[in-house]
């Protein structure tokens, strides 16, 4: 199986200490990795006679406010349209330094992807070519989809989580 | 023209030591947008134009975001639907299913071939409104209004269907988890076999009329071209990718809803130019029609949804007379319904090309994290560097040929 290889060549490459969380979900491959192997992973899976991960479908950011330590990450969602495999690469870091390498090197469509995830969790691509909000206004001061930002109003006293059981 | 606001750059004033007046190698802003007719949508483009040429872009993106990634995480599942309903909005049931195909997939719901039949004849009526749009207003940003009249009626009786088939036109909303809301009516029938029939000989009036024409030509070839690898790089999907000769479809690639039952071709082109994705999608449209015959010619018989007590509303008769029924129905509707814990990634062709669903679910009711990928949010960021070198009425026809929707973009 094609998953298989990719995790032994990865394992080769970066040791088994660099890859873990190995798993696959629904027929998807994903890894996990140290912030400092995101660029050297994804450029070697890019290079890779076999493997071809030369399109980068998404770039997800996401947030666990329970992790301590590893509250942030970023989904890397590559894709090798020549063996038609996708792949996850997700790495984490902690909220008080949530800063990731960037990608636009290897992939110009890394750009907004990587502007979308600061917008809204605040996540700081180290050597982004212009590193500002996207969506949001300039004049935000949070990045509204971490978790502690509730959605709706708290005076609102329709929607008691208690009386629905919850 | 009146919203085009002339003004002189900030940045680079006149160089008033230069000899030969005061225009030498002046650059001049020039903001195309927000509210321009020509950009089909809220985009603000700031060009730093040399003359007639433009030298660079910049872009601002943003007006109509509407939070659904954070509405989606307090949101149960069944209502997320209507917030994919609003972003293609010219090909919304494509969207609708995408996001059941996604739920059904985290669910592990096993669909009936009937369902996954009427769903595939929604999806590409959904992708012949998509390409009718796009190229026929394509066609009337190059001064070419007949056309668009020709196939814009047959749009309009597109939505009569969905109107049929869900009672709304735009934002439809249609489907259920584990199947349809409800099956073919007659008239649903009728109208699509009269589409089937009649469609043809107006799409072949409007080829007639624009894919030939020398000034049509004129406009579009050459004009806000893309390399096949560049267009890769900046992860372009769907017809744009297709006009670069790229042959990525998911449709063939990753078959979802029996897709690999139907005979349908990719077309692609080569040169990735503005007349490159007219052609692929004009192409798309026959190819549509062709999967909606054999759909219709092959629908199987049996159920329209799953049998899916937990996610699929029962019938409103059982509800009044059936206590299991009713208890469904107020759990259902309340949202009461806990999801498994999970991590799903499901895509499909939408009218711009991969519309990715990223689910990450922790057992609750509502998404942990939904992601959107948006195939026009992803493309749209090529747009400066296809249209450096060109003029400003080159840049409106580029814009119209990628079919940015504004919805989509910014969620």
């Amino acid at each position: 199986m094609m998953n298989e290889k990719i995790i032994e060549a990865l394992q080769a490459q970066f040791g088994e200490e660099g890859v873990y969380g190995v798993g696959e979900s629904h027929g998807i491959l994903q890894v996990t990795t140290a912030v400092e192997n995101i660029v050297p992973m994804i450029h070697f899976l890019y290079a890779h006679p076999v493997f071809k991960f030369q399109f980068l479908t998404d770039l997800a950011g996401i947030h666990f406010p329970d992790a301590k330590g590893q509250e942030l990450g970023v989904i890397y969602h590559l894709h090798s349209l020549e063996n038609n495999v996708r792949l996850w690469i997700k790495a984490y870091a902690p909220i008080e330094a949530p800063t990731f390498p960037t990608i636009t090197g290897l992939f110009a469509t890394a750009n907004w992807m990587e502007r979308e995830a600061f917008d809204f969790y605040g996540i700081i691509f180290e050597g982004h070519p212009n590193l500002t909000r996207i969506l949001n206004m300039d004049e935000m001061d949070y990045h509204p989809m971490r978790k502690e930002y509730p959605l709706e109003d708290a005076t609102r006293h329709d929607k008691i989580d208690e009386l629905f059981g919850r | 023209m009146s919203e085009i606001a002339l003004v002189n750059s900030p940045n680079v004033g006149l160089d008033k030591t230069q000899k030969g007046g005061p225009y030498v190698n002046e650059l001049s802003t020039l903001n195309l947008g927000p509210t321009h007719p020509a950009t089909h949508g809220i985009f603000q483009n700031i060009l730093t134009m040399d003359g007639e040429t433009i030298v660079d872009a910049e872009q601002t993106v943003g007006y109509i975001h509407r939070a659904f990634e954070k509405i989606a995480e307090r949101r149960p599942f069944y209502q997320i639907t209507t917030l994919t309903d609003r972003m293609n909005y010219c090909s919304a049931p494509i969207n609708n299913m995408g996001w059941h195909m996604t739920v059904e997939k985290l669910l592990g719901i096993e669909v009936p071939k009937r369902a996954q039949y009427m769903r595939v004849i929604m999806m590409e009526l959904a992708r012949l409104t998509d390409h009718i749009v796009c190229n026929s207003i394509l066609a009337v940003d190059t001064g070419a209004l007949t056309g668009f009249l020709y196939v814009y009626q047959w749009r309009e009786f597109i939505y009569e269907i969905y109107e049929e088939m869900c009672g709304a036109r735009l934002t439809t909303n249609m489907g259920r988890f584990g199947g349809m809301e409800r099956d073919f009516t007659p008239v649903a029938i009728e109208k699509i076999q009269k589409l089937l029939k009649e469609l043809p000989a107006a799409l072949k009036e409007f080829e007639g009329l624009v894919m030939r024409n020398r000034i049509f030509m004129d406009r579009t070839q050459n004009v806000g071209g893309i390399s096949a690898e560049r267009a890769l790089n900046y992860g372009f999907t769907g017809p744009n990718l297709r006009a670069a000769g790229v042959d990525y479809d998911v449709r063939a690639m990753n078959p979802y809803s029996s897709y690999e039952d139907f005979e349908f071709d990719v077309p692609v082109g080569t040169k990735g130019d503005t007349y490159d994705r007219f052609l692929v999608r004009e192409e798309e449209m026959w190819q549509s029609l062709r999967i909606i015959q054999q759909a219709m010619d092959n629908l199987p018989e049996g159920p329209y949804h799953a049998d899916a007590p937990h996610y699929y509303l029962p019938d409103k008769q059982d509800v009044y007379h059936n206590m299991e029924a009713l208890i469904y129905h107020f759990k259902i509707v309340m949202g009461e319904i806990d999801a498994p814990v999970g991590e799903v990634y499901h895509s499909v062709e939408g009218g711009n090309g991969e519309l990715g669903f990223h689910l990450v679910s922790d057992g609750g009711r509502t998404p942990y994290r939904l992601k959107f990928r948006r195939p026009g949010f992803i493309y749209y960021q090529a747009f400066p560097e296809m249209i450096k070198g060109t003029t400003l009425s080159d840049a409106i026809v580029t814009m119209s040929s990628m079919n940015v929707i504004a919805g989509e973009l910014d969620t």
